[in-house]
């Protein structure tokens, strides 16, 4: 299980656009690296990422080796019912992560 | 001959005491004193300043994790002896490196840690480096964020602040700089794509873009070693802890950034 944390406003009003923030500890490697020995590094990155809200997708990313490590993704979403925000994540040795946080819609 | 060369000697150990005795033959100290953030883009500031997208919070995460984890023969969590961190560990990180009476020599957080997986934990050593170790470090040191750097040099450390204070005044390398050539003489000049600093540690452990990884000062330090292109110390060596301790008497008053995060 991946490390990550994600950050939503305590409240939000309805209707209104919220920020999500998700940060993923992951080191990204390019592969196009090498060691010191010379031998390459290789390949190991968070390919996909998607967000649910309220049990509907409302994002979804897909990462490249351009992504530095740890990478940070912050997008927005509108606030329609209280209800969890929640993240997954997966790279390409088909490691998981997840993380969630509760919006409060007033 | 014999008879001059006493002569020297004496001459050099009067020297010596008068070093030791007085504080004011202290190297000067750059003016004004500032940060090591200050020397940063106002991007990396900004993720600094950012509790949430610094990526030193992952390791905090994991530090505060194991913080509280019970671990080793004893199955004893750091918690359990000290306490709740934001209390027991306020203003530790601002104190070292310090003497430790029990180890009777000069140790850096992370030497203390160490010793105290290795001891009170009976869990063995941290890996050095590794994510455990500089995670724990960095959150010791947050509980001194704003605090002021304020090193002992009194006392039995006083042997490792002189080592330290040779150290930087001593040239390595193949381009036969010492520390102070640049972070004395030419801080706040360009060095390449980077402002040189004054070299105060207030910002470490920190997050550093070009490892795209967090690290310890003694990490930073090696990689100042190999900028000079001279022979990098092991890890743990006490001449690395000296100079440490002599770069934070020389930040003293300085307010604590750790978590930081470096270009």
């Amino acid at each position: 299980m991946m490390l990550g944390r994600v950050q939503v406003p305590q409240s939000v009003k309805r209707g209104e656009a919220f920020e999500v923030r998700v940060i993923v500890q992951h080191p990204m490697e390019t592969g196009f690296r090498r060691d010191l020995q010379g031998q390459a590094i290789p390949v190991n990155i968070v390919d996909k990422l998607a967000c649910t809200y309220g049990g509907r997708e409302v994002f979804r990313a897909e990462l490249g080796t351009g992504i530095a490590a740890n990478p940070y993704i912050a997008f927005y979403v509108v606030a329609r019912e209280s209800g969890p925000i929640e993240i997954a994540w997966s790279d390409d040795r088909g490691q998981e992560g997840r993380a969630s946080a509760l919006v409060d819609v007033a | 001959m014999t008879h001059d060369v006493m002569r020297h000697v004496a001459a050099a150990a009067c020297c010596c005491a008068a070093a030791l005795a007085c504080a004011s033959d202290l190297p000067a100290r750059p003016q004004p004193p500032r940060n090591g953030s200050e020397f940063q883009s106002a991007e990396v500031r900004a993720l600094q300043a950012d509790d949430f997208a610094n990526p030193m919070s992952l390791w905090i995460s994991r530090g505060e994790a194991l913080w509280k984890e019970p671990r080793g023969a004893a199955g004893k969590s750091c918690e359990s002896c000290h306490g709740e961190a934001a209390n027991a560990m306020k203003g530790v990180t601002a104190r070292y490196p310090r003497w430790d009476p029990a180890l009777k020599r000069v140790v850096n957080v992370e030497e203390r840690i160490q010793a105290c997986s290795e001891g009170a934990q009976g869990a063995g050593r941290f890996g050095d480096p590794s994510d455990e170790l500089v995670g724990l470090s960095a959150y010791i040191a947050l509980q001194s964020r704003g605090l002021p750097m304020s090193v002992s040099i009194d006392g039995p450390a006083r042997g490792a602040f002189e080592r330290g204070r040779s150290l930087y005044f001593t040239r390595i390398g193949q381009m036969n700089l010492a520390c102070t050539h640049c972070h004395d003489a030419n801080w706040g000049r360009r060095l390449y794509a980077e402002t040189v600093s004054q070299g105060h540690p207030t910002g470490w452990p920190a997050y550093r873009n070009e490892w795209q990884h967090p690290g310890t000062l003694e990490r930073r330090l090696r990689a100042c070693f190999f900028g000079v292109r001279a022979e990098l110390p092991a890890y743990g060596d006490p001449d690395m802890i000296a100079l440490e301790l002599y770069l934070a008497w020389r930040a003293q008053g300085l307010s604590m950034e750790a978590p930081g995060v470096r270009r």
